[in-house]
């Protein structure tokens, strides 16, 4: 199994661990609904070296990615990140990613790890088959360990650690800096709807890192964070997940992602398939349930609308903060789109369930 | 991790106390470790007829589903109604505030197969 460079950090802190897409990760350290917590209200720190890292450069790098990836390229500038995805022809997605602009022809792409070897593979690919040329592709994800620092305290902490000044760094946006002394990507983003970093520092450093974060940040109630509370944290925000609100057979603009599918911006992997289903109608939407009985949605639980089974539960959790069971469910369009109560088979029941505006959690 | 002595245990981690010809059953707490936090319980009703191996009821943490099992056939006379508003006492208090059911055993040989302690401790290090 592959370990990150935190694991027997993992194990000292008494970390249960599970196999996530073969990699040996913790799943929870105090419990779920502790760590969900920590993060909402001070701040939670995760190991995600898991995840891959891949570098595209060169004269054309900008072209090839315009072409590989459903967002807009040309809207970002130097020291942003933007959210997008891969598609295959169909308009399916192979994974979706965050890319890093450091240069106009250098980018970074931070994709699921049990996707990054297919991505690189598929990227690779789509390399040979296209007429660009003048660019190179290396898969990265070994050089990094990535930890992610969220929640209303991020910001006090990593200020103790580093002389970037954070205030400058907004949203979405990034700098190389050091932080503990440590060569650091400092970027503005996560995957818990608070505020927040994710940080990437080589590989040998990773261990440094976590420990110099935990000790200016117990004060401040610094905890560590499990994928388990990752789940709760990006469900509440209506995150996609891939495997589950985006898989090979579920197109973006079905998972409520159009505002990462610039279809407008020209040609790109999948665009006719979208452009296509978009003209006939797309068929599924995904929408956000909430139980208005006690119960938890899970993923792959029955939708029904009249008594008919109308689609399924994509994702589903007990609400640490709202204490109630929420679910994202890929359903018949004319369903998504109309009012009144659908049910959700939940065992030999049927249970009733909100349609819910998003994110679940403000 | 606590296992009393006075109890007995199934291999799918029920704790069992018998009382003259009832049995008060619950969760153990390697069982509600395991689980992590548990947000969701849900029982039969009182009057119920069980059979042994029968699911009588089903606890839900964040992340897993798991059914609770009959560990001997008998008459639901009594479940805890206080546990679906909080089902935290599965975790904080799995042999007292945690307990689920009482059934009125129609045989009570049914419960000569469970572990006592000693034996479920060396169950619970094997698993």
């Amino acid at each position: 199994m592959n370990k990150t460079p935190l694991n027997q950090i993992h194990r000292q802190l008494g970390a249960r661990m599970v196999d996530f897409g073969g990699w040996d990760m913790p799943v929870q350290y105090s419990g779920v609904i502790a760590e969900h917590k920590a993060v909402r209200t001070t701040a939670g720190l995760f190991d995600v070296s898991h995840m891959g890292e891949i570098e595209v450069s060169g004269p054309q790098a900008f072209d090839f990615l315009q072409y590989a990836t459903t967002n807009d390229v040309a809207s970002l500038t130097d020291g942003q990140v933007q959210y997008t995805a891969l598609c295959y022809e169909t308009g399916g997605v192979v994974d979706d990613l965050t890319l890093y602009r450091f240069a106009s022809d250098r980018y970074l792409l931070c994709v699921n790890a049990s996707n990054s070897d297919k991505d690189f593979a598929w990227l690779e690919d789509l390399l040979k088959k296209s007429n660009y040329t003048d660019l190179t592709l290396i898969n990265r994800s070994a050089e990094y360990a990535q930890l992610a620092l969220q929640g209303p305290v991020a910001a006090n902490i990593l200020a103790k650690l580093t002389s970037t000044n954070l205030s400058a760094i907004k949203f979405y946006r990034f700098e190389e800096g050091e932080v503990a002394g440590i060569k650091t990507i400092i970027s503005r983003t996560g995957y818990t709807g608070e505020d927040g970093f994710e940080l990437y520092c080589a590989t040998a450093d990773g261990v440094s890192l976590w420990q110099a974060l935990m000790k200016v940040g117990e004060s401040l109630g610094l905890q560590p964070i499990g994928l388990g509370a990752r789940d709760t944290l990006r469900l509440e925000k209506a995150y996609a997940l891939y495997g589950h609100e985006i898989t090979a057979d579920i197109m973006p603009i079905e998972a409520r992602l159009a505002w990462i599918t610039k279809l407008k911006k020209g040609d790109f992997v999948g665009r006719d398939a979208m452009l296509k289903a978009k003209e006939a109608g797309l068929s599924r939407k995904l929408i956000a349930l909430t139980l208005t009985v006690s119960g938890v949605p899970r993923e792959g639980y029955p939708v029904f609308s009249d008594g008919r089974e109308v689609g399924y539960v994509t994702s589903g959790t007990m609400s640490p903060s709202l204490k109630k069971g929420i679910a994202l469910a890929l359903v018949e369009a004319s369903v998504a789109d109309g009012e009144g109560v659908l049910e959700i088979g939940i065992r030999k029941r049927r249970m009733p369930a909100e349609r819910t505006s998003l994110p679940f959690v403000k | 991790m606590v296992f009393p002595e006075e109890l007995k245990y199934t291999e799918e981690h029920e704790w069992v106390l018998v009382e003259d010809d009832v049995a008060t059953i619950g969760v153990s707490d390697f069982a509600q470790d395991q689980l992590g936090d548990i947000v969701f319980v849900e029982l039969p009703e009182v009057g119920d007829t069980l059979e042994v191996g029968d699911s009588f009821g089903v606890v839900e943490s964040v992340k897993a589903v798991s059914d609770v099992y009959a560990p001997a056939n008998g008459e639901v006379v009594e479940v805890n109604e206080s546990l679906p508003d909080e089902p935290e006492a599965l975790n904080n208090s799995p042999y007292e505030d945690g307990w689920m059911i009482k059934l009125k055993l129609s045989d009570s040989t049914d419960l000569d197969s469970l572990m006592d302690v000693s034996a479920y401790q060396e169950f619970v290090e094997k698993d």
